[in-house]
C-alpha cells in the first residue's frame, strides 16, 4: 500500500489516470490468464513436495525435495532428457536449414513460384494430430506408402518396421515434425528476405561477390535476427513435444521416443504418481524458462549490435 | 565469348532451381495427396502388395458415413460430436481471447503504467509454460468443480494460453500504427476506450482477422489437455476422437484418413483463403520482439 502511494506520488496526475485506464484494460486478460495459471503453479509446487499417489489415497506426507532428488538421480529421467535434446536439436536444425533453403528458392524469380508460395502453407495448416496420423500411416510396416515407394524404387529390399524399430522410430517422428514445421520457418525467412533491399545485394555483386559469398556476407547477417527468433520459438516448442510422438509411437518402441513430456505424463497418469509428475512438470518448466532467459540475453545482444 | 560461356551456366542454374522447386512441391504435396487417396480408396487397394498408389476405384462412402449418413455407428456418432465440440470450443476461446486480449494489447502498446514491463514478461512466460507443469492441479480443480468432461473446462484452459498469444500479436500490430492517430481522436474528445473502439480497432481489422484465425487454429489443434480432461462424446474434441480412431479403426486406414481430412478442412481452408493475413500475422508475431 505504501509502495503504491509512493509510486503514485511520483507520477503526474495524467499518468495516474493513464495507469487506472491501463489497469482496467489489463485486468480482464490478467484474470483469464492468471486464474488458470497462478493457483495450479502453487498447487503443483505443493504436490511436488508431497508424496501423492492416487492408488494410495488419504495419505499425502510431506517429503520435501525427495521427488526432485529421486528424478535427478534416475537414469530413466536423464535418458528422456537426452531424447528430448536429440529431438529438439535434430528437428530444429533441419527445419532451419531446409526452411532457409526453401525461402531462398521462393525468393527466386521463377515461373510458377506463386504455386510454391501458396502451397507451402499446407503442411503448417494441417492439425498436429492429423499430421501425426498421416505419417503413422505412411510409415506403416505392413501397408505403408513409404515402404512401397522405397521398395519399388529399389532403395530397400524388404519392408522396414520404421516406427517399431528403435533405430529408426525417432527419425520418423523428426521427419514428420520437419515436414510440418519447415514451411513456417520458410514463410518467416521469406518475409525477412523480402525486407532486404535489392541495392545491398546488387552492391555486393558489383564488388565481385559470387552468390555464395553474397549470401554468406550480406544476406545471412541480415537474416540473423529472424533466424534467432525462429530458433527460440522452435526449440522451446520442440523441447516440450508431446502430441506428435504420442500419436505416432506412444513413446515406444522400448521407450526409444519417450521424450521428457511423455515420461512425465506416463509417470503421472500411468503410475498415478501425481507428486513425482508435478516435480517433473516443474523441472521441465524450469528448463524451458532457463532456455528462454538464455535466448533473451542472446537476442538482446544481437539487438544492440 | 563471355556470353557463350554464360549460357550453359544459366541453363544449369535454371535446371537446378526448377529441379529444386519440383522436389519441394513433391515433398509438400505427396504425403497429403496420399492421405486424400487413402481416404477414398477401397481397403483392397490400400492393402494390396505391391501397392499401386493409384486406386482402381474411388468412393466417398467413408466421408458420408462420418458426416451425413443416417444411422451412424458409434464411431461416426463420436466423430460428429467431436466436430461440434471442437467448433464450439475453438470459437468461444477465440472470442474470449480477443475480447480480453485486445484491450490488454492496447494498454501494453500505448499506455505507460507501473509494472508494465514485468507484466508483459509474466504473460509471455505463461504462454511458454509446458502444459505438463499445470495439468495435474488443473485436473484436480476441474474434477472438484465437476467440469471434467465438459467443454467449459477446455474453454477456460485454452483461453489462458490463447490470450497471451493474442496480446503478443496485437501489441505488435498496434505498435506498428502511428500513435498520432489515437492522439488525434483523443484531442477530438474521445476517451481511451473511445479511441480504441472507434479508431484503432477499425484500422486494425487485418491484424485482428489474422490474430483471430491464428487463435482459432491454436485452439483447434490442442490435444494434450483435451486428452486428459475429456472422456466421452460430451466434450471430446476432434484430436481426441482421431486418437480413438487408431484403436477403433486399426485395420481400416481409409477411415482414419477420411477423419483426418475432415479435421484438416477448417484449418486448411482458413490457411488458403486468408493466406495473406496469416502470413502477415505470423511474421509480425515471429519477428517483432
Amino acid at each position: 500500500m505504501a509502495g503504491l502511494t509512493a509510486a503514485r506520488r511520483r507520477l503526474r496526475p495524467a499518468a495516474v489516470s493513464e495507469a487506472w485506464v491501463a489497469g482496467a484494460f489489463v485486468t480482464p486478460a490478467a484474470l483469464v490468464i492468471l486464474l488458470v495459471v497462478a493457483y495450479p503453479l502453487v498447487r503443483a509446487l505443493w504436490l511436488s513436495l508431497h508424496e501423492v499417489v492416487l492408488t494410495r489415497p488419504g495419505e499425502e506426507p510431506f517429503i520435501g525435495l525427495a521427488s526432485y532428488a529421486h528424478e535427478l538421480a534416475n537414469p530413466d529421467f536423464w535418458a528422456a532428457v537426452g531424447r528430448s535434446l536429440s529431438f529438439t536439436i535434430a528437428s530444429t536444425a533441419l527445419e532451419l536449414v531446409l526452411g532457409v533453403g526453401l525461402a531462398l528458392l521462393m525468393d527466386q524469380p521463377l515461373r510458377f513460384r506463386w504455386l510454391l508460395r501458396s502451397l507451402v502453407i499446407l503442411p503448417w495448416a494441417l492439425p498436429t494430430i492429423v499430421n501425426a496420423l498421416m505419417w503413422r500411416w505412411i510409415d506403416n510396416a505392413e501397408y505403408g506408402a513409404l515402404n512401397a515407394l522405397l521398395l519399388q524404387a529399389g532403395i530397400i529390399d524388404s519392408y522396414q518396421q520404421w516406427l517399431s524399430n528403435p533405430a529408426t522410430a525417432m527419425w520418423m517422428v523428426i521427419l514428420a515434425d520437419v515436414w510440418k514445421m519447415t514451411p513456417l520457418v520458410a514463410i518467416l525467412v521469406l518475409a525477412a528476405l523480402q525486407g532486404i533491399s535489392r541495392e545491398q545485394i546488387e552492391a555486393a555483386r558489383v564488388d565481385g561477390a559470387g552468390p555464395v559469398s553474397t549470401f554468406r556476407y550480406v544476406v545471412l547477417p541480415l537474416l540473423t535476427p529472424t533466424l534467432l527468433i525462429v530458433l527460440v520459438l522452435r526449440t522451446m516448442e520442440a523441447f516440450k513435444v508431446f502430441d506428435i510422438i504420442w500419436i505416432m509411437t506412444n513413446g515406444g518402441p522400448a521407450n526409444e521416443t519417450q521424450t521428457i513430456a511423455i515420461y512425465a505424463y506416463q509417470t503421472a497418469y500411468r503410475a498415478f504418481d501425481f507428486g513425482r509428475g508435478a516435480a517433473l512438470g516443474y523441472l521441465i518448466a524450469l528448463a524451458i524458462m532457463l532456455l528462454a532467459a538464455i535466448y533473451l540475453r542472446l537476442l538482446g545482444r544481437v539487438g544492440r549490435s | 565469348m563471355a556470353g557463350s560461356a554464360r549460357r550453359p551456366r544459366r541453363l544449369l542454374r535454371a535446371t537446378i532451381l526448377y529441379g529444386a522447386m519440383i522436389a519441394a512441391l513433391a515433398a509438400i504435396l505427396a504425403p497429403f495427396a496420399w492421405l486424400l487417396i487413402s481416404s477414398v480408396s477401397r481397403p483392397v487397394d490400400l492393402l494390396a502388395k505391391p501397392l499401386s498408389f493409384i486406386p482402381t476405384s474411388i468412393s466417398f462412402d467413408r466421408y458420408a458415413a462420418l458426416t451425413i449418413a443416417a444411422n451412424p455407428d458409434s464411431a461416426a456418432v463420436g466423430f460428429r460430436a467431436a466436430t461440434m465440440n471442437s467448433l464450439v470450443v475453438a470459437s468461444v476461446v477465440t472470442v474470449v481471447a480477443l475480447a480480453v486480449g485486445i484491450p490488454a494489447a492496447y494498454a501494453f502498446a500505448r499506455l505507460r503504467f507501473p509494472g508494465r514491463g514485468w507484466l508483459v514478461l509474466a504473460f509471455m512466460a505463461t504462454y511458454m509454460l509446458p502444459p505438463i507443469a499445470l495439468v495435474i492441479p488443473l485436473y484436480q480443480i476441474m474434477s472438484g468443480l465437476a467440469w471434467l468432461d465438459r467443454p467449459i473446462a477446455l474453454i477456460v484452459i485454452y483461453s489462458s494460453f490463447v490470450t497471451p498469444f493474442v496480446i503478443w500479436l496485437m501489441r505488435g500490430y498496434f505498435e506498428s500504427i502511428s500513435p498520432e492517430l489515437d492522439d488525434a481522436a483523443r484531442v477530438d474528445g474521445c476517451s481511451r476506450l473511445g479511441a480504441l473502439v472507434r479508431v484503432l480497432i477499425p484500422v486494425s481489422t487485418p491484424g485482428i482477422v489474422s490474430t483471430a484465425l491464428l487463435a482459432f487454429l491454436l485452439a483447434w489443434d490442442e490435444f494434450f489437455y483435451a486428452l486428459i480432461m475429456t472422456q466421452t462424446n460430451a466434450a471430446k474434441t476432434l484430436p481426441v476422437a482421431l486418437n480413438d480412431f487408431i484403436g477403433r479403426h486399426g485395420i481400416d486406414f481409409g477411415m482414419l484418413a477420411a477423419g483426418g481430412v475432415i479435421a484438416a478442412i477448417p484449418p486448411v481452408l482458413i490457411a488458403f483463403v486468408f493466406q495473406r493475413y496469416l502470413v502477415a500475422g505470423l511474421t509480425a508475431g515471429g519477428v517483432k520482439g
